[in-house]
């Protein structure tokens, strides 16, 4: 049996990031979509920047708000909602992205990843 | 422990099932049950009624349910196994695989199969039945090395049929034994209309045709010979002569069959072994089988009620249809072909505009028996309920069927007895939907969800909307305008708010009047607001996270994640120089290059980080945004006018230049489109605009409030041979009062068509001044125009809103899952099996 090993990696930089919005990264060859809630706790969302309902890298293009109370981001193409939290899709039970936990740490942004 | 077995997983088959497994919960015997499916085909329930859809959407569309589904339900279901057997005596099944199952009660849910006629060489390859998902993809196949196919059979089933060769790309033939189409739905005239209608779509009609034999043929791969007439050649042939049940294995078993095929049932739908249920298109009701879903489900419900101890007759159904046929409008209700003793018939027919209608009338003129509608099916539903409610017909049933009849009498809701069937696939009332009401439901999608309502065949949406509303009004509930969970108001109650409190940003206003963090729908709402109200940079820092992510690019985002590029071209003139630039630019960014329907030129395929450097080319050549992207003026078309035409009467092209260059730029609660004529010819389409401005000899008529799209409407005459100064003067004041007034994505055709007193209304506010408030909406146009900027242009200038056109922030690389292939000299998108190609082909290399 192994044992997932996680590790931190510093991926961006704080000013890189746009309040209330998206952006996307690319870490090992994988595209992740940032979000940037300043007054939020956290205040930085990761999850995949690829829309599986679409097939197209524009998660990081659509406007977080809630629905409901729970914190999602809509896809830009065909609207379908994505919890921020947990990247399950409020539409279709089959549609799921991944999420990362990440934090902000003097100016800049770290993910964990699985190694 | 009772052990069920269903055989057949059909749309009847599941439907069962998911009525059984509600009606145990509810009574608390779930745990009594243990439940087995089998079916023959490779996958789990499908819906069959839009097979047709298959080729457009594929399989997952057209899908029922998922093994996930039954795996949480605790059912266990069996693909690719047919039934060959079943003992009575043991109560065991035995499939194909020699797999043995036992049972104590047995649901037969076998359907039907397409009935194949005696004809001569029917079973080479290339010759097809049209029934299965498996059907459809050897049609596919074979329709691949193909240029000719011919369906034999004229019904329902068979015009779907040769639709759909059509669409794979054949030249569509179908043969028809009987003297015209639909023989069952459609009495004699009305098969002369459908004839004419179908082979308008392209699909070559040939009835009285009898088939003799199927050879091969010479240029094609057969040939089909007639008994009176004249050969034909064809590449694959498909039956559609109509269905026969699969009774095979209760003949096997031994239970009592209709001479005529199909399994016979009871009301609780048990076959003569009460252990022995029959449901759908396999069974025989008084004397009836049924070839249609809904009165299968009805089946369903029946037996399923009678498995839980309970009883819920089955007790017939209607046999009316509406063919989903593209483009092609036959309706059929009840007594088509006026069997009925004493019948009275009125006909109408249009053989220029191929509308036929006619209505069978009961002899003392009360109720409708049944109807026929070819070419225009304008009035079914409210006469499918007149005859399912058997409902007095008014004085004069000839208003049903006589065009542009305003007298026709619509129904709401509120004219039909709570016992109506509003939805006949679900079988859902008018009682079902006002309880709905009453037990809280407050909108359309919350009586979708309680009753399941329009989530068939969806014909009854309309019908079940305006129940709904009635409902709500009726019940003194408002119905409810809130832009959404976040604000409790409606978009012009928001604007009105934010005008009068002077509010700059979307925080401050949901601080003060909503609640949440906002979302997709009041985000760009307020968005757009703010931009017609105070017309600041829609990419300024509070304003670019509301912006839906073509205002927020300044791009429209296409189905890869890439964008396209519009530059403003106003009233579409252009000069050569800048043809050439916009070509240059395409050239070295190998953007895919459409002329559009709106005057101009769209680039097509540009990356995130790509669009800077384009627009900055496209600025310094003098070309400003054509704000494709926003809820915001479009274009202003123009026809080429006086200066050239010689029935020109004004210069069209430079009133367009003037129109657009004034309002540019201005975003309102939709896109608003403008167009110019230079005569009463109208090249420019400017009746089909929201703003239409036609020339006269003394000056320009108005239009307004026209548009094409989803629902087209005419535009309406405004006011007359105005000047210069006063047309300006009168758009100004409209197009404000819509931007104040509009409900949110309402175009203004929409907008006129609710506003309280309509045009007269309109006309009495812009050139009486009726409300007292046109100075003010000049002002604030007058506002609008001198804040205008480029938005392209303003943010090249801007250094921070530039870092938002990056496709990583992190890396200067591309998007490499963004595949283009090569089609007809430019780049498009790859389709999901290119894109699999394409990309597997580049990681191998
Ligand atoms: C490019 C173009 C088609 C073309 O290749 O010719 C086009 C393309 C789009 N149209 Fe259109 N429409 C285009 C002319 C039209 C026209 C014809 C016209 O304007 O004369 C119509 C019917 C006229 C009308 O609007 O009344 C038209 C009716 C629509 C509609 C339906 C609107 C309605 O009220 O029902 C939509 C959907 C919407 O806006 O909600 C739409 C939406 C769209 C969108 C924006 C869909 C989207 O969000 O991706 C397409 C994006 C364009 C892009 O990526 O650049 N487009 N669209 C045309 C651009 C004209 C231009 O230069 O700006
Ligand atoms: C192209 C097309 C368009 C249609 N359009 C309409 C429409 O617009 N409106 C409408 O009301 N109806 C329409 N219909 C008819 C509708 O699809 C049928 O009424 C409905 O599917 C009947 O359901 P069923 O479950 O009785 O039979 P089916 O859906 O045929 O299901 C029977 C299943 O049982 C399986 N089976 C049979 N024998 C065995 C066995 N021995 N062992 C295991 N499995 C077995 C079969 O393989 C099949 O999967 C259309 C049909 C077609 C083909
Ligand atoms: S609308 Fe009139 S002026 Fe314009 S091109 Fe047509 S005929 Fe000529
Ligand atoms: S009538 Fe078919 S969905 Fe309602």
């Amino acid at each position: 049996m192994t044992v997932a090993q996680q590790s931190w990696q510093a991926v961006c930089t704080q000013s890189d990031l746009f309040e209330y919005s998206g952006v996307a990264i690319k870490v090992q060859g994988q595209s992740i979509a940032l979000f940037y809630l300043p007054d939020h706790e956290p205040q930085i969302y990761a999850v995949d920047h690829y829309d599986p309902l679409c097939d197209a890298n524009v998660i990081a293009r659509g406007i977080v708000g809630t629905q409901q109370g729970e914190l999602c981001v809509a896809s830009p193409l065909y609207k379908q909602h994505y919890s921020l939290i947990s990247g399950q899709c409020l539409e279709d039970a089959d549609a799921r992205l991944n999420v990362w936990p990440c934090r902000l740490e003097s100016g800049e942004v770290w993910i964990q990843f699985a190694v | 422990m009772n052990r069920l077995l269903v055989i057949g997983q059909g749309m009847v088959g599941h439907h069962f099932i998911r009525q059984f497994i509600q009606q145990l919960q509810s009574t608390n015997q779930r745990d009594q049950w243990q439940i087995t499916l089998i079916g023959e085909e490779p996958h789990l329930a499908y819906d069959r009624v839009h097979l047709s859809e298959y080729f457009e959407q594929g399989a997952e569309h057209l899908a029922l349910t998922s093994a996930a589904d039954y795996q949480q339900n605790n059912i266990e279901a069996l693909t690719n196994a047919r039934v060959v057997d079943i003992d009575r005596d043991n109560q065991t099944v035995t499939t194909d695989q020699g797999q043995q199952l036992d049972y104590t009660h047995l649901v037969l849910a076998t359907g039907s199969y397409p009935f194949v006629p005696p004809i001569e060489g029917r079973d080479q390859d290339h010759c097809f039945v049209y029934r299965t998902l498996d059907d459809l993809d050897s049609i596919a196949a074979s329709a691949k090395s193909a240029t000719v196919g011919t369906v034999i059979g004229g019904g329902l089933l068979g015009l779907e049929a040769a639709n759909a060769l059509k669409s794979l790309g054949l030249e569509a033939q179908v043969v028809e034994f009987a003297p015209r189409l639909m023989p069952v739905q459609v009495d004699e005239r009305g098969g002369e209309f459908l004839k004419r209608l179908i082979e308008e779509t392209g699909v070559d009609v040939l009835t009285n045709h009898a088939t003799l034999n199927i050879e091969p043929g010479e240029s094609h791969r057969y040939q089909l010979n007639f008994k009176d007439h004249p050969s034909i050649k064809t590449d694959l042939v498909v039956f559609s002569a109509g269905i026969r049940p699969r009774d095979e294995l209760a003949e096997q078993a031994g239970l009592d069959r209709h001479e005529r095929g199909g399994v016979l049932i009871n009301n609780d739908c048990q076959t003569s072994d009460p252990n022995i249920y029959a449901i759908g298109e396999v069974a025989c009701w008084n004397n009836q089988i049924f070839g249609l879903v809904a009165p299968g489900y009805r089946m369903a419900e029946a037996a399923a009620a009678h498995l839980c101890g309970q009883s819920q007759p089955f007790s017939g159904a209607d046999m009316s249809t509406k063919l989903k046929l593209l483009g092609t409008d036959v309706c059929s209700i009840g007594d088509a072909h006026a069997q009925t003793a004493g019948a009275v018939i009125y006909e109408y027919s249009d053989g220029q505009a191929n509308v036929y209608r006619k209505l069978v009338v009961s002899a003392d003129g009360q109720h409708l028996l049944g109807a026929v509608l070819v070419g225009s099916k304008e009035g079914y539903d409210t006469l499918l309920q007149y005859y399912l409610n058997g409902m007095t017909l008014p004085e004069n049933p000839a208003v049903f069927i006589l065009p542009d009849s305003g007298d026709a009498p619509t129904l709401d809701g509120d004219a039909l007895p709570d016992t109506a069937t509003l939805c006949s696939c679900l079988n859902v009332t008018k009682g079902d939907v006002v309880q709905a009401v009453q037990a809280g439901c407050c909108s359309v999608a919350d009586v979708k969800d309680a009753t399941n309502a329009t989530t068939g065949c969806g014909g009854c949406a309309q019908l079940i909307k305006d129940t709904v509303n009635a409902e709500l009004v009726k019940q003194g509930i408002e119905v409810n305008n809130h832009l959404c969970e976040h604000f409790p108001y409606s978009r012009d109650e928001l604007l009105h708010i934010i005008q009068s409190k002077q509010i700059r940003t979307f925080r401050e206003l949901l601080a003060e009047h909503g609640e949440g963090l906002g979302c997709d729908i009041c985000k760009p709402t307020v968005g757009g607001i703010l931009a017609s109200l105070w017309n600041e940079h829609v990419l300024d820092k509070e304003h670019m996270p509301l912006q839906d992510t073509n205002d927020a690019f300044l791009a429209n985002m296409q189905k890869n994640g890439t964008y396209s590029v519009v530059p403003r071209i106003a009233g579409g003139e252009i000069t050569p120089e800048g043809l050439i630039c916009i070509g240059e630019i395409a050239k070295d960014f190998n953007l895919y290059t459409k002329i559009t329907g709106g005057q101009r030129i769209d680039l097509f395929g540009a990356q995130l980080h790509e669009l800077p450097i384009i627009w900055e080319r496209l600025r310094d050549a003098g070309f400003e945004t054509g704000q494709a992207y926003g809820k915001s003026v479009r274009t202003v078309k123009s026809c080429v006018g006086s200066t050239w035409c010689r029935y020109g009467v004004q210069d069209s092209v430079g009133m367009a230049i003037q129109i657009e260059h004034r309002y540019k730029g201005i975003r309102a609660p939709h896109k608003v489109k403008f167009a110019v004529s230079g005569c009463t010819r109208e090249c420019a389409e400017a009746q089909s605009k929201d703003f239409g401005v036609i020339a006269t000899e003394n000056g320009w008529n108005l239009y307004v409030c026209g548009n094409g799209g989803m629902k087209p409407r005419h535009a309406d005459l405004f006011a007359t041979d105005l000047d210069d100064e006063t047309l300006i003067r009168y758009i100004d004041r409209i197009f404000m009062f819509y931007i104040r007034t509009g409900d949110r994505l309402q175009r203004t055709a929409r907008w006129l068509e609710n506003l309280d007193g309509g045009l007269d209304y309109l006309r009495d506010v812009i050139i009486n001044d009726h409300l007292g408030i046109n100075a003010e909406l000049e002002a604030q146009m007058q506002h609008l125009i001198s804040t205008y900027q480029c938005e392209w242009a303003a943010t090249l200038d801007n250094p921070e809103k530039l870092k938002r056109f990056r496709t990583f922030v992190n890396a200067a690389e591309p998007d490499d899952s963004i595949v283009f292939v090569n089609e007809r000299g430019q780049r498009r998108p790859a389709n999901a099996d290119e894109r699999q190609h394409l990309i597997h082909a580049v990681s191998t290399d």
